[in-house]
């Protein structure tokens, strides 16, 4: 059963994570991988979200399999983000490559410590 | 295509799902299966990069399937930086710093090495040795990384 959660997860994730790239890509034209990153900081805050919620026994394990390890586990991702930087990096935006790692990580950070302080203050 | 990445996300998930399940974090160090399980996908997308991009025959479902999805879906930024909030949250801050410093590290290193080794293996491939320039013996081993010529 948990497995199937986590598969459930991980197929909704994955797809979600290809369409929010693509919607987000489709409405700027730098090479700065913002869609990743949008896919990145949505996955981080909804782990963050879940995590608080079961901390405060709002969501249960099961939920935190399928929308913690599976949705939002798949939703965000490290190898395209890791690919694309090291895609800027070769076509010599080397600021933007830095960058690309910088922001990733404080926003990120940023989301699930948003997630869990806002997980803390609805159900805690 | 989204059928792809939904089969792909699906088996990457339970791919990552089952290797913290073989391997789970101890309680308040650095989670070394995520920092694995991210390092392992980024080498191998850095592989599959390299194959799309060096041989145009590859199926046009690879890279969806393959890297949107399975790799994609293994891969996770959300477990990272959620095991920074767990660990500094619960008092241990040099996991936590490891972790955070650790998984990217090794991640930009395995997505480098994975495409400049098969890139060079597959240029290699396609294009034959010329004759050895220099007399004395082979001028590259057949082995040899460097030296794919121009």
């Amino acid at each position: 059963m948990n497995w199937l959660l986590v598969i459930a997860g991980g197929m909704a994730g994955a797809p979600l994570r290809y369409l929010t790239d693509r919607a987000v890509q489709a409405r700027h034209d730098s090479p700065f991988p913002w869609g990743t990153l949008t896919a990145n900081v949505a996955g981080s805050l909804g782990l963050g979200l879940l995590t608080g919620a079961v901390l405060a026994g709002a969501a249960s394990q099961q939920l935190a399999l399928l929308l913690g390890t599976g949705l939002c586990g798949a939703l965000s991702t490290y190898s395209t983000f890791s690919y694309e930087t090291l895609r800027l990096a070769q076509q010599g935006a080397r600021l933007p490559a830095a960058l690309n790692v910088l922001v990733s990580v404080v926003a990120a950070l940023g989301a699930v410590l948003l997630g869990s302080a806002l997980a803390g203050a609805l159900w805690a | 295509m989204l059928a792809a990445v939904a089969l792909g996300g699906g088996a990457g998930a339970a791919g990552r799902y089952g290797l913290t399940l073989l391997w789970p974090a101890a309680g308040g160090g650095v989670p070394w299966s995520m920092v694995t399980v991210n390092a392992v996908g980024c080498g191998l997308i850095g592989v599959l990069m390299a194959v799309v991009g060096e041989r145009p025959g590859t199926h046009r479902l690879a890279r969806p399937f393959l890297g949107t999805g399975v790799l994609g879906g293994f891969t996770t930024f959300s477990a990272y930086a959620g095991a920074f909030e767990e660990l500094s949250g619960a008092g241990r801050g040099a996991a936590a710093f490891s972790s955070l410093l650790i998984t990217p590290l090794l991640s930009l290193a395995a997505v480098w090495l994975g495409w400049t080794v098969t890139r060079g293996i597959l240029l290699r491939r396609r294009r034959p040795l010329p004759p050895a320039a220099a007399p004395g013996g082979p001028a590259a081993p057949a082995g040899s990384r460097d030296g794919a010529g121009p």
